[in-house]
């Protein structure tokens, strides 16, 4: 009678564990079927997204598998009264071990060697194309400044030495490439269609420039003018958002990003005043 | 051939403060660091649920706590510079007061001379100093939370400027100070203890406890003392030159042009990168440090609840190794987006996805050690399982992370605190509690209760998907991390509530911890009394008496004759086979 | 003993275990690592060096991982724009020999049993010595207005110079101890013990000031 209750105990702890397990396996691709991603708007992030998507499936499967065969293994075993195998050889050990070693080979490095980097170069190690249009975002706490060059195609000399309020970029006057140069806060226009060619810098401390709906992500270094490009595909009203901790008011550095099509674009540059 | 014997066994102490206090026995010691570690852990977990308390209901007010920190929650809202400090201490203590206190030195330290055979450390007095240097560093930790500006606010991470200018953020003035002096301490106690585990491994076993027959644990212990010998030094560099960037006018990490309060600072030249180049270069390997002695615990769990041999023992150590080496050279994948050139950015990712494979082979022989076994589902194998199922949820994220691509999507979202939770917040506090099921009996000769032992499990294992797997998907949806609030971002609107769930979860998960606190002390006076060996296990510390008195093992050291898993070996008395049985009495099967 | 809690193992278990096991394979003895031991029938186990040399010889190691991270960090520093190479105080080579010197001192000491003592003290001067002289290179380089902040490589100096003199100290702290040893029994084991390790550490940080001399001004 006792040791019939014990083994029941035993079963139905194990198919607990195991019940668990494949709960959790379902609830995985449950929330793995589901759209999470902000709905894409460039061009590079084709391929990010597509990189995402690769791993979502085979890392899922991996996730759901090796749950699932855990969530087996123990309530199949827990059941046991006796050990019924007990030591692989030497050579079956290695044997089985390669399973594993090859499978993340190929998934892992596999994915990164064959899809990802291909995309990273792309992305990283190619310069912006000359007819991108020129913007350059400086971050500060904790706010976006946005530049254009203006009809010369040039940025003005900047110094933080003539950082004041009403100058929040340091730009000189006495630079004639600052003269057409055209200012903004918190609100960055692009053309879509057309690469933009991102300069980014930082006043104060590290920032990132992230654009969730367009796969951007560039941290802002003081003391560095980092170049990033990428071309828009959707129209609309975007956010920036800052992802590099840096400082109290971090959580609200928000930024918009306007496209608009090419002429509404062209539009609005020239209607804007010059900062001098 | 080992020469004289170093561990000379001095009289047993008979005062209370060189007995208890500043006892050099390893294993007061160990009880030191692991009880100094479940204090640490109190305040970090209580600095988690406040967190979650201000992201899971970012526009309540509660007076009540607005009593407690006056100045943290004035009017009962949180302020955002206090929820910085949060976080930045939050991941401070946990991973370096509690879970390299706990794991590591708690268990490490009771643990390693047993497991091998030797009376002490090698270095008793050095490992007494290196706990009363930690005592100190978590005193200064804690003290940070009460100076001008609170504790230190620019993350565990502390990368300038944000770390190096005291106008940055409120914490950066005598918080960050106070926290890289605590570090430093930390540092300090850590070496000393690594000194001590690896001459320790390699010198002081017993006849016969050759490396192939050493307990898993005991291996990575061995290997994540050296990473912990290589790594921290150059964060200890690196920290000294921020503490002169801070308060003697260099320039290591500051550039020119830096525009604070209204005016450029002096600095120039320096860069903030060279920082995250020193910091990765010690906290990529650290978290070896801390998940490489859980996975030991984990492979060593099983075997006394499958009465079997752990499957693929010499591959596992070979994995460890690898996954030690490999763990030095990928601090770049840290720093993908950072600025750092892209084209070393694609090494960093070759090297990242690489530990994936002695990853997957550890993994893989967890599970397999299962097949065909006599699995008794007792509290510390529901740990020893659940930790295999964390390992392996981590794991996978971190390939999302690793491959330079996904990451510019991913990184510093919730997708990474996600993925670093389950691994050295999941493997490791699983193996630390698991561990301390398993070796209560040893330690006090009684056992904690099993059935608050299993609704711990339960609550825990569960509320933890709940609240870190969720947080994966959040970080897919772009959610970023170290914020204070998602209100402000329309892209986030539609998975912001989902906060108020993660939170619930994390609120059951830090209650479970309770459970396992009431039980852990409600059994040192009222626990079941256990015999010597209660887990009828093979491992050296089980043929000791209990407690293990000075020494450890009285008149005569144990020999040893096999590796530590004959479990069931065929026309044995028992179904388990102390290493100390000579092949004349069991056969030997490895 | 008296336990707070916990419970002690009772005498019978240990003997049912005996039982069972028979002889448990245990030495008659715990000198575990005497050779030509007798009733055991496995190896001894271990490196070929003592303890206390091989945890020295780790610590030098993380000490090596210091300044490597120190390294790295002048290498990056020296590629940038505002670099300016420090005027080097000549009292530095006058500081390396003596440096060098106590190093030399130390190792006759160690040859001799019967005046070990002068030997260490005039080394463990010499130490105290080379401290005064680097204080006074600081000193000398404030005349000339270069301080701390005023340029990366004067950051440097002042940084490597100051976190060598920190272990430099510590080698003097160890050689007074073994002084204070010799003292008592200068030609006693322990002392010799001791006085070898010490001399290993005290080497090595005299090797590591000419690295720093060539990483600082060769580089």
């Amino acid at each position: 009678m006792r040791e019939g209750s014990e083994r029941f105990k035993r079963t139905l702890e194990g198919f607990f564990f195991a019940f668990v397990l494949f709960t959790i396996a379902v609830a995985g691709i449950g929330l793995g079927v589901r759209r999470w991603l902000p709905p894409l708007a460039s061009e590079h992030g084709a391929g990010i997204d597509r990189m995402i998507r690769y791993l979502l499936i085979t890392v899922g499967a991996l996730f759901v598998l090796g749950h699932a065969a855990l969530g087996y293994f123990i309530w199949r075993f827990s059941r046991q009264e006796r050990v019924t195998y007990r030591l692989a050889s030497a050579r079956a050990e290695k044997l089985w071990s390669l399973v594993p070693g090859v499978v993340m080979a190929l998934v892992a490095e596999g994915g990164v060697l064959l899809i990802g980097l291909p995309i990273w170069q792309q992305y990283y190690l190619r310069p912006a194309p000359s007819d991108a249009v020129l913007v350059e975002v400086t971050a500060e706490q904790f706010a976006w400044n946005i530049r254009y060059p203006g009809r010369d195609g040039r940025l003005g000399r900047t110094d933080p030495r003539l950082i004041s309020y009403e100058n929040p970029l340091g730009m000189d006057a006495q630079d004639p490439a600052s003269r057409d140069d055209i200012v903004q806060l918190g609100v960055m226009y692009i053309p879509v269609g057309r690469p933009v060619h991102v300069r980014l810098r930082s006043k104060d401390t590290l920032h990132s420039f992230f654009l969730p709906h367009f796969r951007v992500k560039q941290d802002a270094v003081p003391g560095m003018t980092i170049d990033i490009w990428f071309t828009p595909t959707q129209t609309g009203e975007f956010e920036i958002a800052c992802a590099e901790l840096c400082g109290f008011g971090h959580f609200q550095m928000r930024g918009v990003l306007r496209v608009l099509p090419p002429e509404e674009f062209e539009r609005w540059l020239a209607a804007q005043p010059t900062f001098f | 051939m080992a020469s004289e014997p170093s561990v000379h066994m001095h009289e047993e102490p008979t005062s209370f403060w060189r007995r208890y206090i500043f006892s050099t026995d390893h294993k007061i010691i160990g009880l030191q660091y692991y009880l100094t570690a479940m204090g640490m852990a109190l305040v970090g977990g209580a600095l988690a649920m406040l967190i979650r308390l201000q992201l899971g209901w970012p526009d309540e007010k509660w007076p009540l706590l607005a009593k407690l920190f006056p100045r943290g929650m004035s009017g009962g809202v949180m302020n955002p510079d206090f929820y910085l400090a949060l976080i930045t201490m939050h991941g401070t203590l946990m991973i370096f007061f509690v879970i390299s206190l706990g794991l590591v030195s708690g268990f490490g330290n009771y643990l390693l001379p047993l497991q091998i055979g030797a009376r002490d450390m090698a270095f008793p007095f050095l490992n007494m100093l290196s706990y009363w240097t930690v005592v100190p560093a978590c005193v200064i930790m804690l003290a940070s939370f009460f100076v001008e500006g609170g504790a230190a606010a620019s993350g565990w991470t502390a990368y300038p400027p944000l770390s190096a200018v005291e106008q940055a953020v409120p914490g950066s003035g005598l918080g960050q100070t106070l926290w890289i002096l605590g570090m430093a301490l930390f540092i300090a106690s850590f070496t000393m203890g690594g000194l001590n585990f690896v001459t320790t491994i390699l010198n002081e076993r017993t006849r016969g406890m050759s490396m192939m027959r050493l307990p898993l644990f005991i291996w990575t212990l061995l290997i994540a003392s050296i990473l912990g010998l290589l790594a921290f030094p150059p964060l200890t560099a690196a920290a000294i030159l921020l503490l002169f960037d801070r308060h003697g006018g260099t320039s290591f990490f500051l550039p020119s042009g830096l525009y604070f309060g209204e005016r450029v600072l002096p600095h120039s030249g320096g860069s903030p990168l060279l920082w995250q180049h020193l910091f990765w270069f010690l906290g990529h390997p650290e978290v070896y440090v801390l998940i490489l002695p859980a996975l030991g615990i984990a492979l060593d769990l099983l075997p006394p609840f499958t009465r079997k041999p752990i499957f693929g023992y010499r591959l596992t150590v070979y994995s460890l190794f690898a996954i030690g080496v490999l763990s030095m050279i990928v601090w770049g994948h840290h720093m993908f987006v950072s600025g750092m050139n892209p084209f070393v950015g694609e090494f960093f990712a070759i090297g990242t996805l690489a530990i994936t494979i002695p990853s997957a082979i550890i993994g893989f022989n967890l599970i397999a050690s299962l097949w065909g076994a006599r699995l008794q589902l007792r509290t510390p194998a529901l740990f020893a399982l659940g930790s295999i199922a964390f390992f392996g949820t981590g794991g996978f994220g971190g390939i999302f992370l690793g491959n330079a691509t996904s990451d510019i999507q991913l990184h510093d979202t919730y997708f990474v605190v996600g993925h670093f939770h389950f691994m050295i917040g999941g493997v490791t506090l699983l193996a630390l509690f698991g561990g301390t099921y398993y070796w209560f009996p040893k330690m006090f000769g009684r056992m904690m209760s099993e059935r608050l032992g299993k609704i711990h499990f339960w609550l825990t294992f569960v509320s933890f998907y709940a609240v870190f797997l969720t947080q994966h998907f959040l970080g897919l949806g772009g959610m970023p991390r170290r914020y204070y609030a998602f209100s402000k971002f329309e892209f986030l609107a539609a998975i912001r509530d989902m906060n108020a769930f993660v939170s619930i979860a994390a609120f059951v998960l830090g209650a479970a911890q309770l459970i396992f606190l009431f039980n852990f002390f409600w059994s040192l006076f009222r626990g079941a009394r256990a015999e010597r060996n209660p887990w009828r296990a093979t491992t050296l510390e089980w043929v000791a008496p209990t407690p293990p008195p000075h020494g450890n093992w009285g008149e005569t050291v144990p020999e040893v004759h096999r590796w530590p898993y004959d479990y069931s070996v065929p026309g044995a008395p028992e179904d388990f086979t102390p290493q100390t049985v000579p092949p004349t009495v069991v056969e030997v099967t490895r | 003993m008296k336990r707070p809690f916990g419970a002690e193992t009772r005498v019978e278990e240990v003997l049912r275990d005996a039982r069972l096991w028979g002889d448990f394979g245990m030495p008659p003895s715990d000198d575990h690592r005497r050779d030509g031991f007798d009733g055991g029938s496995e190896r001894p186990h271990g490196l070929p060096v003592p303890s206390a040399q091989f945890g020295l010889w780790l610590f030098l190691g993380t000490v090596t991982m210091l300044f490597a991270g120190f390294t790295s960090a002048y290498l990056v520093r020296q590629a940038g724009p505002d670099w300016q190479s420090l005027p080097r105080p000549p009292i530095l080579w006058v500081n390396t020999g003596v440096l060098l010197l106590s190093s030399v001192l130390l190792e006759v000491g160690r040859r001799r049993r019967r005046a070990l003592r002068r030997w260490i003290l005039g080394a463990t001067a010499l130490g105290a010595l080379f401290l005064l002289g680097q204080l006074l290179a600081w000193r000398m380089l404030r005349a000339q207005g270069i301080y701390l902040p005023t340029n990366p490589h004067s950051s440097f100096f002042y940084i490597l110079t100051g976190v060598h003199g920190v272990h430099v100290l510590g080698g003097v702290i160890a050689l007074l101890s073994v002084l204070a040893l010799a003292w008592r029994d200068a030609s006693g084991e322990r002392t010799a013990h001791r006085l070898s390790l010490c001399a290993v550490y005290w080497h090595f940080v005299g090797g590591l000031w000419l690295y720093l001399l060539f990483v600082l001004f060769l580089l």
